[in-house]
């Protein structure tokens, strides 16, 4: 489906985020964001100072004004980089929301059916759904059967089946039932679907702090509490030598100390990472999830649709005994002609390839054997010609019953297939053994691209797959991957997660089955399908409405460049501080220690000039970031040492020299416009 | 003379490296409790004191317990150490029958020892008794150096561990670190150095005649067993005034390099007994490399900005030697400078020269070694534990930027644990910033500075610098047997030494129950260059944004008021 990607600077989104700015000036709001509340706290102080002065007309009431003009701009900034954030996010959730607005529901109660608006649905009730209705709701189908046209939310524009009991029970609110008719009980308040959880988490006021924002912002704190201190006793330090720096001075001092670049964006960054996974479709049910999926380093992938396209597809026709290549493959395609399977039409294109098309059977007097699971063959009569293909036991002993001669050389070139990993199918004509259709498991492009990727960024892949462990360890060989779990079954696979997991590893998992519910609670990041049941995206912390289980991978992206981000801003924001104190220090002592000229490195116009260009540069460095902040740093996969490497050269070197040529060079404007 | 310095304190580095690796891997078993050389001698006297106190060895013990008992053993140290010092004149070995010491001095001695600062508002041969000095001062530099250790080997236990409670016994940390690795080189080195001249005596003062015919009192006493733990401990209280620079205490150039080494060794050594314990000697490399870097940095600059001398001098014509004011001439500018960076990179603090009189920058650099936290060597034990929660601080600042939650060692580090490390690294520059900006605007704080200008910033940011950070060592100029800076130093030196080491020891609980993630390509670096590089970045990017306002406007301004030939 097509990516809902909202445009970064849009004129709507910009002016709300703008408004939104102001709005959370509320101090209350502020307080969430110790270091941007003690800016908050600094401007509003130089503004009461700024005005005294204004009243009592001193000189430097002007210098004071404009010092605090910037510290507010300071404080607006962080705002409006976390409203943008938040923008966007309501942004990409409505888009998914107004598909299921006025949607009314046919509440089954015991008086009978009651029409109501699809926000009145409780948690437990069952409504029916008839065809052409939308589902009020997401919920379980506890009775009927009915095709859905999913394509609203999946993107997928063939109707799904859904049906009571089993793994296709799973109903999302919103999408269309185009034919029959299903009892479904709603799974959830309304407000507390996915979708509505998901929003809840962008939304400033009920956003969780993960643990690691936690963290980052005891951080923070603390250094702000030192720079406070810092700033607190330069006071008796200079009235040692009879100078009081102003407060407009050292309130600027303490702002551009405090780590206010990476404080500011701080909130915009988590924002950002939920939405660039909703941007993938994916819905997170918790900005821990996201965390803990820049940190995992086991992904157990389901083989099929994940590792191989999903489908085998014939690849070689193999004669034995005194047949052809040829001959096998008219014969096989024979027997595949009515065989609807996605195999079975392989088999016919690869025929097709010898010059077999365009048959027209319809003048032959034709019999098709479908497949069925008592003689697992399939074929076809024509005539008094009976051709067969099947599993290899199967047709042998079919073969055995006609009193028909097994070639020697069949059994070696059905092991052979099966030791490759592929799936032999045997064909046959009456009484004699033709060849050996080898049936494949095709890769998608690039996984074993993708895995070695992975492999560099330290994570192991496991393929989980219901093969036998000879056909498993064919594929994981040509795909690359790092282990696998051969004739899995979900317990084996939550048995593998607790394993991993005790030996210190993060995992994350996908599964859409009841029965993988388990496992993917148990997983650091589980990710559920869409199209699974219900218990499974409740066990999961992440749905992804396009059910593409590739998609974990893509994840575990969004979550690493989440932290890199993190940790981009935050060693940029310190080494920043460098340069700021080598403006404003020497300004403050201009007059009484002229001798410390020596430390003003960047040579500034003036004493005021100086102090003012580095709280300029600390508030625009705000607004220069904000486009990294929400799209997040450049991410490529790599290993820790290499990307360290370049995230340092960027972030600590440039955060390092970058302020002292800012602050030049806004000191160069404001040398020329004063 | 540059290439004087560059090979002098090349060979201390070499001489020190070579020791420290065997040092340290010694140490490691004695915490592991392997069998080792001493052992045969040594094992029955250790499982004797168990039985005698009544000490189950083998009982682990969580942190709180560990922490728990470390402090009870301080505060007994404490208390009994303080009326031992007030009643000295009912107690023997007191030739000069010294008074009773002072309620507040006292009270700040014994805090400056337990704490193993030994900052020192009196002077030994006029205030202590031999008992005091033996009894009191001499134990309580084996034990603090001792409850250093506990807290170092505690914490490295918590990252060789995984999904446990406990981390160790404290009563056989302790037992261990004074029976193994304190007494016996104690022993040793003190036999050396009485070897050189170092005095080791119960006999009173002697009185001598001098050429002009005056009478001289020359101090005597059981020098020379004090004066290897005075170094060996990071304790650094002499016992003369002159600590150091005294004959008797330090006889010769010899004897100097002897002593710095004292000083250094342990510290250095524990980076490779935390490597090995952790199994990790590239850890323990890196550790050590990082401190190594930094002290190098330090030592040159110290020892260049000494030899370089006074500008004015040559400004006035003569030539500019070294500057000599306030050094011994026996040990001349360069010994004493790399002495002076070494008792103040390490949390020492014995003297042998006036630090006071360095020149303005050569001065800057013992104050900066302190106040980045005692983390290059540091003290014993403090030093380690102190650098590896700068270690957790840089990983948690800049591992973000690999893409994973930060870790160290395979632990993750999260709010507790960043907060912890903030503790340990913060409380002392925290004491530092608040204490030093009550003495220069409170007229008690005013009255003990002795000079004008930024000198007498220097010399109150060196006191509270030397006191918080556990050093010990003294600018000299300082009043500092002024009440206020009896009860602020005191102060000082309490939180400093104590709530980083709680902070620890709930770190160490903390990360012991983690699990260990094993290392992957996609892991956080810490063994490499790379990591050193932030490592030293961090710890003075941190350390000089906290404290370039104090250094600008006191060593660094008074350089440059030097060079237009104003003096304080």
């Amino acid at each position: 489906m097509a990516r809902r990607k909202v445009n970064l600077w849009e004129p709507k989104l910009l002016i709300q985020a703008v408004k939104e700015a102001f709005k959370k000036l509320d101090p209350r709001q502020m307080a969430r964001n110790p270091v941007m509340f003690c800016v908050e706290v600094g401007a509003a102080y130089t503004t009461a100072v700024a005005l005294g002065e204004a009243f009592s007309r001193a000189p430097e009431a002007s210098f004071t004004g404009q010092i605090a003009l910037w510290l507010w701009f300071t404080v607006l900034f962080a705002n409006f980089a976390e409203a943008l954030a938040e923008g966007r996010g309501k942004a990409q959730a409505e888009s998914l929301r107004a598909t299921r607005q006025e949607a009314m529901a046919k509440l089954i109660t015991p008086e009978g059916i009651k029409v109501v608006p699809a926000t009145q649905l409780r948690k437990g009730d069952v409504v029916l759904v008839e065809a052409g209705d939308l589902i009020p709701g997401d919920g379980e189908v506890i009775e009927g059967i009915a095709s859905v046209d999913e394509s609203a939310i999946t993107g997928e524009s063939a109707p799904v089946i859904r049906e009571s009991g089993g793994d296709r029970s799973a109903v999302i609110g919103g999408t269309r039932v185009l034919s029959d008719w299903i009892k479904v009980r709603i799974a959830a308040d309304p407000g507390s679907s996915f979708l509505d959880r998901m929003i809840a988490l962008v939304e400033g006021a009920k956003r969780q702090k993960t643990p690691n924002e936690i963290a980052l912002t005891l951080l923070l704190a603390a250094l702000t509490l030192i720079f406070l201190l810092v700033t607190v006793t330069l006071v008796p330090y200079s009235l040692r030598y009879g100078v009081l720096p102003s407060i407009a001075v050292l309130a600027s001092l303490f702002v551009c100390l405090a780590p206010t670049t990476i404080g500011g964006l701080l909130p915009a960054i988590g924002i950002a990472g939920m939405n660039r996974l909703l941007e993938k479709n994916v819905l997170a049910m918790s900005g821990r999830a996201v965390e803990a999926a820049g940190d995992v380093d086991v992904l157990l992938l389901d083989k099929t649709g994940t590792i191989t396209l999903g489908n085998r597809v014939a690849v070689e026709f193999i004669p034995v005994g005194d047949a052809t290549e040829t001959e096998v493959a008219d014969k096989a395609q024979l027997a595949s002609l009515s065989d609807e399977t996605p195999e079975g039409r392989s088999i016919v294109a690869l025929a097709k390839k010898y010059g077999f098309r365009g048959r027209d059977l319809a003048d032959k007097s034709v019999e098709f054997v479908p497949f069925s699971a008592r003689t697992r063959m399939s074929g076809v009569n024509i005539g008094n010609r009976r051709i067969r293909k099947g599993a290899a036991k199967a047709i042998i002993q079919w073969v055995q019953d006609q009193g028909g001669e097994i070639p020697p050389d069949l059994e070696p070139k059905v092991e052979a297939i099966a030791k490759a990993g592929g799936t032999p199918l045997v064909v046959a004509e009456d009484k004699r053994v033709i060849g050996v259709i080898h049936l494949k498991d095709m890769l998608k492009g690039g996984i074993k691209e993708r895995f070695a990727q992975l492999r560099a960024m330290g994570i192991r892949t496991i393929m989980v797959t219901g093969d036998n462990p000879l056909t498993a360890q064919a594929i994981a060989q040509e795909a690359g991957v790092d282990d696998f779990i051969a004739e899995a079954t979900p317990e084996a696979k939550l048995a593998r997660v607790k394993e991993e997991q005790a030996a210190g590893h993060l995992v994350a998992m996908t599964g859409d089955g009841t029965n993988d519910a388990p496992a993917l609670a148990q997983a650091d990041v589980g990710l559920a399908m869409n199209v699974g049941t219900m218990a499974a995206k409740e066990a999961a912390n992440m749905v992804d409405l396009d059910s593409n289980p590739t998609k974990l991978i893509e994840i575990v992206e969004v979550g690493k460049q989440l932290l890199m981000t993190r940790g981009a801003l935050t060693t940029f924001s310190i080494a920043n501080d460098v340069a700021k104190y080598f403006a404003i220090i020497p300004a403050i002592f201009a007059h009484a220690w002229p001798e410390l000229r020596v430390l003003d490195v960047m040579r500034l116009s003036s004493p005021e000039n100086a102090v003012l260009s580095a709280v300029i540069f600390n508030a625009l460095i705000i607004i220069a970031l904000i486009p990294i902040a929400i799209k997040g740093v450049s991410f490529r996969p790599a290993p820790a040492s290499v990307i360290l490497r370049r995230n340092l050269l960027i972030y600590g070197l440039g955060g390092l020299v970058l302020p002292f040529v800012g602050i030049k060079f806004i000191d160069l404007i404001l040398h020329l416009v004063r | 003379m540059t290439w004087r310095i560059i090979l002098e304190v090349s060979f201390f580095a070499a001489v020190l490296t070579a020791l420290a690796v065997p040092l340290g891997l010694y140490m490691a078993k004695v915490f592991e409790g392997e069998r080792t050389l001493l052992s045969p001698l040594l094992r029955p006297i250790e499982g004797a004191i168990y039985r005698l106190a009544g000490v189950n060895p083998y009982a682990e013990m969580s942190w709180t317990r560990y922490l728990g008992f470390l402090l009870l053993f301080n505060f007994w140290g404490l208390l009994v150490g303080y009326l031992l010092l007030r009643w000295q004149n009912h107690l023997p070995l007191n030739p000069l029958h010294l008074p009773g010491v002072p309620g507040a001095l006292a009270f700040n001695t014994i805090v400056s020892f337990v704490t193993n600062t030994n900052w020192q508002a009196y002077s030994g041969e006029t205030t202590m008794s031999y008992f005091s000095q033996m009894f009191v001062l001499a134990v309580q530099n084996f034990l603090s150096a001792a409850t250093g250790l506990a807290g170092a080997v505690a914490l490295a236990r918590a990252f060789a561990r995984k999904e446990k409670k406990t981390l160790g016994n404290v009563w056989v940390d302790l037992t261990r670190s004074v029976l193994y690795i304190l007494l016996p080189i104690s022993v040793v080195v003190a036999l050396v150095l009485v070897s050189q001249g170092v005095v080791q005596t119960f006999h009173p003062p002697v009185k001598a005649v001098t050429l002009e015919g005056r009478e001289q009192t020359i101090p005597l006493g059981p020098v020379a067993s004090q004066e290897v733990i005075k170094l060996l401990g990071t304790n650094g209280g002499g016992f003369f005034n002159a600590n150091s620079a005294h004959p008797f205490e330090n006889p010769n150039p010899f004897t100097n390099f002897v002593e710095a080494m004292l000083i250094i060794i342990l510290p250095a050594a524990l980076c490779f007994t935390f490597g090995r314990m952790i199994r990790n000697m590239r850890q323990g490399w890196v550790i050590y490399g990082v401190m190594m870097f930094l002290f190098l940095v330090g030592a040159f600059a110290c020892c260049w900005f000494e030899a370089q001398g006074n500008p004015l001098f040559s400004r006035l014509g003569f030539s500019s030697g070294p500057n000599l004011e306030g050094k011994e001439w026996r040990f001349g500018a360069i010994d004493s400078a790399l002495f002076a960076a070494v008792t103040t990179a390490v949390s020492c603090g014995a003297v042998d020269s006036l630090h006071d009189s360095f020149t303005p920058l050569g001065g800057l650099v013992p104050l900066a070694n302190m106040l980045t936290g005692e983390v290059i060597f540091g003290g014993i034990g403090s030093g380690l534990y102190g650098m590896i929660a700068y270690a957790l601080l840089t990983v948690f600042l800049a591992g973000l930027m690999v893409g994973r939650s930060p870790e160290f060692l395979g632990k993750k580090i999260e709010k507790r644990e960043v907060k912890l490390s903030l503790a340990v690294v913060l409380v002392p520059a925290f004491l530092v910033l608040f204490l030093s900006a009550l003495a220069v605007i409170l007229p008690a704080g005013r009255e003990g500075i002795t000079a004008a200008g930024p000198h007498g910033l220097s010399q109150v940011l060196y006191a509270f610098a030397s006191t918080a950070n556990n050093n010990g060592s003294a600018f000299g100029g300082l009043k500092a047997d002024l009440p206020f800076y009896l009860w602020t130093t005191a102060l000082a030196m309490l939180l400093g030494r104590f709530l980083p080491l709680a902070a620890v020891l709930a770190l160490a609980g903390s990360l012991v129950e983690k699990k260990t993630i094993p290392p992957s390509p996609g892991t956080f670096p810490t063994t490499g260059w790379l990591f050193a590089v932030l490592l030293v970045g961090v710890i003075v990017i941190v350390g000089a944004l906290t404290f370039f306002p104090g250094l600008a406007l006191g060593p660094i301004l008074e350089q440059l008021l030097l060079s237009r030939g104003r003096l304080f």
